[in-house]
């Protein structure tokens, strides 16, 4: 008897990495390379998501401070080792107009994500995301995937894949040393976020 | 794939994950990550259906205090039917799903989830 041959492909994504310039100009040391001027930085995009506590989160309420917006999911490890990077900098930083805000991509939703951010102690305001979120956000199929958004409401800096935890430092504390200037919110242009080949999963067939 | 019936019949299916990217073996070495796992949706006449998978390797990734067992590069995943004993002489499809999760050392993708069909010929 012949075995039949099938073949079940994995195609994988290719990340088409947005190499972000090295800094802005200012009178500050703290320089993240991945911070980009702020003339070049555009809108993050509005959405309103639910908390834990089932209140609804406008981006557009976080208007005035330095936000770390994570996407993330509970089965993603390189995730897992950032959420307490995250957790030290809420903690170091919320007084001084910087928030944490996460998004769990977890189709599972809070019956998934709350016992995880339990597990992990976080101590900032964590949201669940949808397709339609993501998709204003370039997609977010590699997570995680972290924007770091200035005062004004525009992205300052977009880290796909595990990041390092002192470029994630230093970009904060140059955006809280220095307030972005530049582009009026309502001329900026919402085609900031990375994009990302999607993992496509194709069928499998019979040879 | 062709069989009479009653006989055993053994349907090798192979994967290929692409260079510089693993999966989640079928016993993924940490509660929280999502397994490879196969599953028959509807068999026809073929019984059973049992998968073997293979065996995983153990990698350690920057992610990861731990290795992990996952599955990379070119493997098989190996299912085992019988044909029916009453199953009529022809063709038919056993169906089936695959579903897996992949990351690379520094980024991880949603959960996916591939038809696999296995056409067969009952003589």
């Amino acid at each position: 008897m012949s075995l039949p041959r099938l073949s079940a492909a994995f195609a994988t994504a290719i990340l088409l990495g947005w190499i972000l310039p090295g800094c802005s100009s200012g009178p500050h040391t703290v320089k993240a390379a991945s911070v980009k001027p702020a003339q070049e930085r555009h809108e993050a995009p509005e959405f309103t998501l639910k908390d834990g506590d089932g209140k609804v989160v406008h981006l557009a309420d976080y208007r005035g401070k330095v936000v770390l917006l994570d996407f993330f999911a509970t089965w993603c490890g390189p995730c897992k080792i950032e959420i307490p990077w995250f957790t030290e900098m809420e903690r170091k930083n919320k007084d001084k107009g910087f928030a944490v805000l996460g998004v769990s991509m977890d189709d599972e939703g809070w019956e998934v994500v709350k016992p995880f951010l339990a597990e992990l102690n976080v101590n900032y305001r964590v949201v669940i995301g949808n397709d339609a979120t993501a998709q204003l956000y370039g997609g977010v199929d590699a997570l995680p995937t972290t924007f770091l958004i200035d005062q004004a409401g525009k992205i300052a800096a977009v880290h796909v894949g595990l990041a390092s935890k002192k470029d994630f430092e230093d970009g904060i504390q140059q955006l809280l040393q220095a307030p972005a200037g530049g582009i009026k919110p309502d001329q900026a242009l919402l085609r900031t976020a990375p994009h990302l080949d999607p993992v496509p999963a194709r069928s499998a067939r019979a040879e | 794939m062709s069989g009479s019936r009653n006989s055993a019949v053994q349907v090798k299916i192979p994967v290929s994950v692409k260079t510089g990217y693993h999966v989640n073996s079928n016993k993924p070495s940490e509660e929280y990550l999502i397994p490879l796992k196969l599953t028959w949706t509807a068999t026809g006449a073929l019984e059973g259906g049992e998968v073997t998978y293979p065996k995983p390797s153990l990698e350690k990734y920057e992610f990861s205090e731990k290795p992990l067992s996952v599955f990379t590069g070119n493997f098989d995943l190996v299912a085992n039917f019988k044909v029916a004993a009453n199953a009529p002489a022809g063709p038919g499809v056993a169906a089936g799903k695959l579903r897996y999760q992949a990351c690379s050392s520094k980024a991880c993708y949603a959960p996916k989830t591939i038809d696999i069909s296995i056409p067969y010929q009952v003589q």
